[in-house]
């Protein structure tokens, strides 16, 4: 069994037009036993960065607890926000550091840069190789099968509203045929001037 | 907070859970097609855009030829991970020598830096590479394989679809080739990864170093796009998702001064 399958995760993120969505799936288990059905993935760095960490349960809380803790000492020194491209290098530098040893999360990135409000998406392997995406970005315990739905719903530059639908579509139907992953999901749409989440029902199964 | 280096510290949980049966994830691997030759005047770098974790293409384009020095520049293979990360730890203690010094980089400053640092983890840091540039000495390519050990070659590949390149370059290379040659045998080579390795694939990047500058040609080659796109787009209207709670949370917004006078003038009786 690999380590990924012990607790399942889905997470899909992707990017519109001056925007982007993140969503992950609710279930939290462990093997083929569900613990909990309000499990989010997505964890949230600041207004306009999301972080979704699939794999591990216990990595994945350890992982976001040592960011949160960094992004607050970067707050504390610079005033500012950290921006979403140096969020990822920081995580891949984190994740790299253990090479030999790593922690077992996949993560992926979805945020808006400062001003210009592009969108920057980009996730990892466990030892933070970044893979940069300007359409989308998956992870989980089915990633051909979020891989595959993404690949033929995404079209460029969609609005925000349609960009949570086609999200929504890709993250639910790709989980539905994954057994260790699903009940309902959560998706936040990052715009310029709001982040709406939206809890959303899916199979129980 | 950290000193640098690698920590070690999740390896004895790590190995119990594989003792116990557990397979660790699998990590991101570049799969891959690069190649370089030395023409009359320079260097020539190229690479496919394909990384793979497992059977999956994990990234259609990304990026493998690799900055090292305004002069050097380096194809990566293996896993991405140790590639991305030996090259900008080089790229970066070389640019400090360089303030340090007040020198350009030359070649093989570059080449025992990675050789040293590869050596030392006895092939665990598994970064396959070819290094190229134009330095005080003239033009260099050099391999470096994983645990350590370099060539110094006309012409050189790597990767797994380094035996498809390899052989496009036996039939094609001469010494004293011009740019364009260069520039057409590499392609012609990569190209042959990409079609042929089902490791590499996607688009043809190519770096040209000569003494008076680079050329990056990104996507020299776009092989891969789509060839097929769908007539009627599947639109969902909005109101489709079973949305079962919604919560908004609005952003500060900026702070915007309007000119001109007041519409109406404060109430102050």
């Amino acid at each position: 069994m690999s380590i990924f399958e012990y607790n399942g995760a889905a997470i899909v993120a992707m990017a519109g037009k001056e925007c982007v969505a993140i969503g992950s799936d609710l279930r939290f288990g462990v093997q083929f036993q569900t613990l909990a059905t309000d499990y989010k993935k997505v964890y949230k760095i600041h207004d306009k960065l999301f972080i979704g960490l699939a794999g591990l349960g216990t990595d994945a809380q350890t992982m976001y607890q040592k960011l949160k803790f960094r992004h607050n000492l970067y707050k504390l020194r610079e005033e500012r926000n950290i921006k979403p491209s140096t969020f990822g290098e920081l995580v891949s530098s984190m994740l790299y550091e253990k090479r030999f040893g790593p922690y077992f999360v996949s993560p992926v990135i979805a945020g808006l840069e400062d001003k210009t409000h592009t969108p920057y998406l980009c996730g990892m392997d466990t030892i933070g190789a970044i893979e940069t995406a300007h359409d989308f970005m998956v992870a989980g315990t089915a990633p051909d099968s979020l891989y595959g739905m993404c690949e033929s719903m995404y079209r460029p530059d969609m609005e925000p509203e349609e960009l949570f639908e086609t999200v929504t579509q890709c993250l639910m139907s790709g989980a539905d045929r994954d057994a260790l992953s699903g009940w309902g999901a959560i998706v936040y749409v990052i715009t310029k001037d709001s982040v709406v989440a939206r809890t959303l029902k899916g199979r129980m199964d | 907070m950290t000193q640098g280096g690698f920590a070690f510290d999740l390896c004895g949980r790590n190995t119990y859970l594989e003792r116990r049966g557990i397979t660790p994830p699998r990590f991101t691997k570049t799969g891959t097609t690069i190649a370089g030759l030395i023409f009359k005047d320079g260097v020539v770098l190229g690479a496919d855009t394909r990384s793979t974790s497992d059977t999956t293409v994990a990234d259609k384009n990304c990026e493998k030829i690799h900055y090292i020095a305004p002069n050097i520049y380096c194809c990566g293979a293996g896993t991405a991970a140790d590639t991305e990360n030996v090259t900008g730890m080089i790229s970066s203690t070389l640019e400090l020598h360089r303030y340090a010094t007040g020198r350009g980089s030359r070649v093989i400053t570059a080449l025992t830096l990675l050789k040293t640092h590869l050596f030392k983890y006895q092939g665990h840091v598994s970064a396959a590479l070819v290094l190229g540039g134009v330095d005080f000495n003239g033009p260099h390519l050099f391999t470096v394989y994983p645990h350590g050990s370099t060539d110094s070659l006309p012409y050189c590949t790597m990767g797994s679809g380094s035996l498809n390149a390899m052989a496009v370059f036996e039939d094609g290379y001469k010494e004293d080739l011009t740019k364009e040659e260069g520039m057409d045998l590499v392609t012609r080579a990569i190209r042959s990864g990409i079609f042929n390795d089902l490791g590499s694939g996607s688009n043809v990047d190519l770096c040209i170093i000569t003494k008076d500058g680079v050329e990056y040609l990104r996507n020299h080659q776009r092989l891969q796009d789509k060839t097929y796109e769908r007539k009627f787009p599947v639109k969902y209207t909005p109101g489709t998702a079973p949305v079962v709670r919604e919560k908004v949370f609005k952003l500060g917004v900026d702070v915007a001064v309007i000119e001109g006078e007041p519409e109406e003038a404060m109430d102050t009786t």
